[in-house]
């Protein structure tokens, strides 16, 4: 178990990080997920060990790792642009870190073959590197330089070298966002049935919010250098913790439209369900608010992109003009732009939020419970 | 477009010319017999190839002696500079700590200063330690090369630092990750250094003649220089010749290691 305790890092002025905490529990699949700059790269690296925390505790196993250095940690780290040795070929990137471990200095020099103890474990060494090769189908690559490689296949030399070992947590540095989207999405089911296979605890960071969605079981989302909400995918886009997070997840861009300044539920969406008294912004998700005869919400249609399995309206309210995005099936007969449409939704989708702070707000129709 | 083309074409070639020239004549001369060297007329070609003068360099002196301590003392200070300069400017490039600003810009400073500079207060030092008319004397004032640094660092800065963080994760300590990682990585900069170091070295006549006495420790030009006092004054067939064997180990190794040391002095931002 991985426990990091308010974590905060600045370089200088700038507050990358700030209270930090969360816990990796073991054999969990856990996705940091969060914009570009908000420091996901900042967190991993002090969790390898890589740079030190300007205030704040790291605990592996219930034990301070303030002074040990990366491999005395045992992370295996899979980085951003793979960071593949270019002089050694594959088969050396991934033994590198194996024969660190278990050989010696003698061991890895060529003198080493004269001892029969090295070459037994040389020998042990070069079965584990073809065995994680197998498993990551690149075995007829062993022999190239990692120019050689297409990115698909460096990714993949970047993994076996990390998974080769026996680590105490998988780190992964967006692992994919080199690769097309084709390749991107077999990757995710690979990684994910990777980690099933191994049981490792694994710390996947991520800006892109359908691959946590897709890939993990625990997500952690990170704004601005503080951790928003930790939750299971299903927590996170039912029950936002804030506004923020609300915007941050879900395929299309949930719809946040601020409520009169005396509270309650803005009048173009109310269909007279009872909301609290006092000032408030009210989320709705496009996917929850579809054309329907007698809805209570009229838009006026700007235009509408047809994307396959769903079609996305983008709407301006009847009353303000506030701009709605909307979905609607695919065989959904869609009037012309500047048609009026009638909307509607369920009331249990409505997502309150406070409007000073952003925090959620129970919807009366749910129980108060968050997870 | 063919014209200027040409005209480039046949500058080049009249500056290869100039350039050689000097060269080809040693060569030339190096086969020819003393009449033939003296006459009136100019002959560019010796009227046969005469290996009279290479027997005479190697038996009147020394030379195969000069061409050991030649050896010796740039191996020497190769080594020592590559054992210094590569940790040094890695840390330079990848580590931060304070001061490496101040440090960089001494080293900047460093490449400033001619050598003639500090021959002086070199020699008293090294007189001070009784290190006078010794290899040490030869090789021990270079083994800290600010060129040396200045290029490895430039060669190391513009490599992805999370290179070296991979590394780090992989169980290396900082001196492997110099020695297995990045030197590996900078060999073209290596070759250009290399290169750079031993051709200035083996030339060097200046300091061999401050800092050793004893003929049993000449390098190859002070050899040369013996040579020409001592004996065969007007020889010139046996000088050139011995000039040729002198020179030869330099034109074999750079054209072995043409092809590094032009990508390594372009990754240096150098203009050679
Ligand atoms: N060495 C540094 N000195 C100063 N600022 C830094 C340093 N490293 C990172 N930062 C700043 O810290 C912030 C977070 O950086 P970080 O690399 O952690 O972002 P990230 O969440 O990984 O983004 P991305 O998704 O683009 O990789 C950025 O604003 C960056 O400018
Ligand atoms: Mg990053």
């Amino acid at each position: 178990m991985i426990e990091l305790r308010n974590l905060s890092r600045h370089y200088g002025a700038t507050r990358v990080l700030d209270g930090v905490s969360l816990t990796l529990e073991p054999g969990r699949f856990t996705a940091l997920l969060g914009p570009s700059g908000c420091g996901k790269s900042t967190l991993l690296r002090l969790v390898a060990g890589l740079d030190r925390p300007s205030t704040g505790q790291i605990l592996f196993d219930g034990r301070d790792v303030a002074q040990e250095s990366p491999s005395e940690r045992n992370v295996a780290m899979v980085f951003q642009a793979y960071a593949l040795y270019p002089h050694l070929t594959v088969a050396q990137n991934i033994a590198l870190p194996l024969a660190m471990r278990r050989l010696g200095r003698l061991g890895r020099s060529p003198l080493g073959a004269l001892s029969p103890a090295v070459r037994r474990t040389r020998a042990t060494l070069a079965r584990d590197v073809r065995a994680v090769a197998e498993l990551l189908e690149i075995v007829p690559l062993l022999a190239r330089k990692p120019a050689q490689l297409s990115g698909g296949q460096q990714q993949r030399v970047a993994l076996a070298r990390a998974l080769v070992r026996d680590p105490s947590v998988f780190l992964l540095d967006e692992p994919l966002s080199n690769l097309d989207a084709r390749l991107r999405i077999q990757m995710r089911a690979e990684l994910v049935a990777l980690h099933r296979r191994t049981g490792h605890t694994f710390l996947y960071v991520t800006h892109d919010q359908a691959e946590a969605m897709a890939m993990a079981e625990r997500i952690a989302v990170m704004l601005d250098g503080r951790i928003a909400q930790v939750g299971s995918p299903r927590a996170l886009y039912e029950r936002p913790a804030t506004c923020d997070v609300a915007g941050f997840i879900g395929a299309h861009p949930i719809n946040l439209i601020p409520g009169p300044p005396e509270g309650g539920l803005p009048p173009a969406l109310a269909s007279g369900q009872p909301a609290p008294e006092r000032p408030l912004v009210v989320g709705l998700r496009p996917e929850h608010l579809t054309p329907a005869a007698d809805g209570p919400v009229q838009g006026r249609l700007d235009r509408v992109a047809f994307q396959g399995d769903v079609q996305v309206l983008g709407l301006r309210l009847e009353a303000d003009g506030t701009p709605l995005r909307a979905t609607a099936p695919p065989d959904w007969p869609a009037p012309d732009a500047g048609s009026a449409v009638r909307l509607g939704y369920r009331p249990e989708h409505l997502h309150l939020f406070d409007a000073a702070h952003g925090t959620r707000i129970a919807n009366p129709g749910e129980e108060s419970s968050c997870a | 477009m063919r014209a200027p083309r040409l005209l480039s074409f046949a500058l080049l070639l009249i500056g290869a010319a100039v350039v050689l020239l000097p060269f080809y004549w040693m060569v030339s001369l190096s086969f020819k017999a003393p009449d033939e060297i003296f006459t009136p007329t100019l002959d560019l070609w010796p009227n046969a190839l005469r290996w009279q003068n290479y027997a005479a360099a190697l038996s009147r002196t020394n030379l195969l002696l000069y061409l050991w301590n030649g050896t010796v003392v740039c191996a020497g200070i190769l080594v020592f500079q590559l054992l210094f300069a590569v940790p040094c400017a890695y840390a330079l490039a990848q580590r931060r700590f304070r001061g490496r600003t101040l440090v960089f810009g001494l080293i900047l400073a460093g490449l400033l200063v001619p050598f003639h500079v500090t021959a002086i207060p070199l020699f008293l030092g090294l007189a001070r330690f009784g290190l006078i008319d010794t290899y040490a004397a030869l090789i021990v004032p270079f083994i800290a090369s600010v060129f040396g640094m200045f290029l490895f660092r430039q060669a190391f800065a513009v490599m992805p630092a999370a290179l070296f963080d991979a590394a780090r994760v992989d169980g290396l300590s900082e001196f492997q990750i110099v020695w297995r990682i990045a030197f590996p990585l900078a060999l073209p900069a290596a070759t250009a250094f290399g290169i750079f170091s031993v051709v200035a070295h083996w030339n060097d006549l200046f300091w061999p003649l401050i800092a050793t006495t004893s003929p049993d420790l000449a390098t190859p030009p002070r050899g040369i220089l013996y040579f020409r006092d001592r004996e065969s004054g007007d020889d010139v067939g046996p000088l050139m010749a011995a000039a040729v064997l002198v020179v030869a180990p330099m034109v074999v190794g750079f054209l072995m290691a043409q092809r590094a040391f032009i990508r390594g002095i372009a990754a240096g931002g150098l203009k050679g």
